[in-house]
């Protein structure tokens, strides 16, 4: 009898607790409201050194992290010495983003320090399928896509190397650059959707009201704003960041996005870019994050992604990228002075002759 | 829910008709009441003198009509707060001009022999490009209060508006701009979260409830932080830029501006709007604007994407393409 008595006691205080683990609105359902910082050092991609592997063993995740975290706490104390000269004509030869003249130091970059942790497992990739933790081959069209553009990517050596081949050279107009130097979107897919971890600006403001469900991604502020219950828009109307609409699955809100426009943010996709996302409460401050992508046109098939997004007490703050976008400016002149150079250099040839 | 108390001191009936109407008011709205003169008798049963009926009947009045706003405004389930979510909309031309002006040819012109002409720089857009007139939305008919510096500021910005207008090139509009262009924003507003999406230029507010002090550094959108006063939903913003503008017509500010909104529902689907401006650096003493904001009621309405950007490339850098895009003149 006592024994009963206590299993319904525990059984009754078991339900409320149940439920409680997640925070919920006045009406009951999930509440993603919150700021969350999805920075995460897990590659989209599962690297050739995980091998078969699906899952970090922790004590492995934890030396890495850890040797991380050295790695960068380093770094951000190196203090630079402010007589440095400029980098040579030319560039001084280093790789990255801003190539050849030395681009962001650590200041600059937030790109996370810990492997993101999925029903208790660190896995190897944010892909799980395909199982092996890579995207699915690409089709005929985009291979033939990639490799037309692939012509165009040349090691920036300061010569108008364009006109030497006859060819449109990458800074002949303003549409011509990416469209996070352009600010039209952010890099990495930040704002995709899929909603993918970037080298820094990883956070997300989340804010929900009965049918709606905001996302603002802090590179760019863009805002994506989910109709909970609601239909797509006419197949016509197309958006950067597509049209969403969600429903309820349980506690899971399913997203389904698509009328995408020619350029979505996720890299190579089209306007037939189709994904759906699952998001659900794990527990008061982690929310797992689920994703498949299909786009007939570059994948043969679809795939699908999850990390977790942790929530983080930091404060989104505006991100005001076209109002003091001074780059595009200096990669057009940049390109005119080198073609003027170029010229220059024909002219002196010919008379020399 | 709001408190509403009425002085009936300040109280006045303006005219015999809207006394007729509030009698005919209290006689349908009081049938509890067995007569009127039941219900203007006080406790002694001496019936009181007319003008305080006149106030006890405005007062009913305004108590009823009040409670009947009340009633038909949403309310954020577990709040008690006004749900202002939608998508919502000015409608008035105050992102020409925030003060009284008459319609005018063109928003850069030149003198010409009987008054303005279109500047040439815009003068292929001809009556699409042209200024409609409007009664201005400061309260009671005021004019900006601005310093003699402010002032000529103001009239630089006019002569150079193609130039200095940060809409013209698609910058961050501020506040209160932002809230009168001509395009929806959206409100999303949760149990304790006010957002507000901006179709133009895809600008955002996240309204602060707790306030995270100073701002680290000015924005062009500032930081805003909101309290509930009753069913207002009250949002000081400061931490702006001084580039920002208020209109079309060159109205400024400096980086000191602090704003203050009131944001009233006024029933299920108009929202009264309100803002005071405090710059001292530009002017004599604060001022407000006030208007309504409209609910957009068609069905299945949506934000478009206004990412102007892309539009104003051919602006500001076309004249760097390797090879002119426009035809030869």
């Amino acid at each position: 009898m006592k024994t009963l008595i206590m299993a319904g006691v525990a059984s009754l205080l078991a339900v409320p607790l149940m439920a409680d683990e997640i925070p919920r609105t006045a009406t009951g359902k999930p509440d993603f409201s919150g700021t969350y910082d999805v920075k995460t050092i897990t590659p989209l991609e599962r690297s050739r050194q995980s091998g078969d592997s699906s899952v970090i063993k922790p004590e492995d995740a934890e030396n890495y992290s850890n040797a991380v975290k050295e790695g960068n706490k380093a770094n951000d104390n190196r203090v630079l010495d402010p007589n440095r000269e400029a980098p040579p004509e030319g560039g001084d030869g280093s790789p990255g983003a801003a190539g050849n003249v030395g681009g962001y130091n650590r200041f600059w970059i937030d790109n996370g320090e810990e492997f993101t942790k999925v029903d208790g497992e660190y896995p190897t990739s944010i892909v799980y399928d395909p199982p092996n933790g890579r995207r699915p081959g690409w089709t005929q069209r985009a291979i033939a896509r990639f490799g037309e553009l692939r012509n165009y990517w040349r090691k920036n050596t300061g010569r108008a190397w364009w006109l030497d081949e006859d060819l449109p050279g990458p800074s002949d107009h303003p549409e011509f650059l990416t469209l996070s130097d352009r600010c039209l979107l952010g890099f990495s897919s930040t704002g995709g959707p899929p909603m993918l971890p970037a080298l820094y600006n990883n956070i997300k403001r989340v804010v929900q009201s009965e049918n709606t469900l905001m996302i603002l991604i802090e590179m760019v502020h863009d805002a994506r704003i989910i109709r909970i219950g609601g239909e797509h828009a006419p197949d016509d109307v197309r958006k950067w960041l597509g049209d969403s609409i969600g429903w309820w699955e349980g506690d899971t809100l399913v997203v389904d996005t698509t009328n995408f426009n020619d350029t979505p943010a996720l890299g190579m996709a089209t306007r037939d870019l189709h994904v759906v996302e699952r998001f659900t409460m794990t527990d008061e401050n982690n929310m797992l994050y689920d994703f498949t992508v299909s786009d007939p046109n570059v994948w043969q098939d679809k795939w699908s992604g999850k990390y977790n997004w942790p929530k983080t007490d930091s404060q989104l703050y505006e991100y005001a990228c076209h109002e003091g976008n001074y780059s595009i400016q200096g990669m057009l002149k940049g390109a005119r002075e080198a073609e003027k150079a170029w010229f220059a250099e024909q002219a002196q040839t010919e008379s020399g002759e | 829910m709001r408190k509403q108390t009425v002085n009936p001191t300040i109280f006045s009936i303006r005219s015999p008709r809207v006394l007729v109407a509030i009698l005919a008011l209290i006689v349908i709205g009081l049938p509890g009441c067995a007569t009127l003169r039941d219900y203007f008798q006080g406790p002694d049963g001496v019936a009181e003198e007319s003008p305080a009926k006149e106030e006890t009947a405005a007062k009913v009045k305004e108590a009823s009509a009040l409670a009947q706003t009340q009633s038909k405004i949403k309310r954020i389930p577990g709040t008690n707060h006004p749900d202002l979510n939608g998508i919502w909309q000015a409608i008035n031309t105050a992102n020409y001009n925030v003060e009284r002006h008459l319609a005018a040819p063109a928003l850069l012109t030149v003198e010409g022999p009987r008054g303005p002409v279109p500047h040439f720089k815009v003068v292929a857009m001809g009556a699409v490009g042209s200024v409609p007139g409007g009664l201005g939305v400061i309260k009671d008919g005021q004019m900006i209060p601005y310093t003699p510096e402010a002032a000529q500021t103001r009239e630089e910005n006019r002569a150079n508006w193609a130039d200095r207008d940060p809409e013209v090139k698609c910058y961050l509009p501020g506040v209160p701009r932002a809230n009168y262009m001509p395009f929806p924003f959206q409100i999303v507003q949760g149990e304790d979260s006010f957002f507000i999406a901006y179709e133009y230029a895809g600008a955002v507010r996240d309204v602060f409830f707790d306030d995270p002090g100073e701002a680290p550094i000015d924005s062009w959108m500032g930081q805003s932080v909101g309290k509930w006063e009753g069913d207002t939903l009250v949002v000081t913003v400061t931490a702006q830029v001084d580039t920002t503008w208020f209109d079309r017509s060159g109205n400024h500010h400096s980086a000191a501006m602090v704003v203050t909104e009131r944001w009233t529902p006024m029933g299920p689907n108009h929202i009264h709007y309100e803002a005071t401006i405090d710059d001292p650096e530009t002017f004599t003493e604060p001022w407000t604007i006030e208007m309504p904001l409209y609910r957009r009621m068609e069905e299945n309405l949506i934000l478009m994407d206004f990412k102007c950007v892309q539009f104003v490339e051919e602006l500001l850098y076309g004249q760097w393409r390797r090879e002119s895009v426009q035809p030869e003149e």
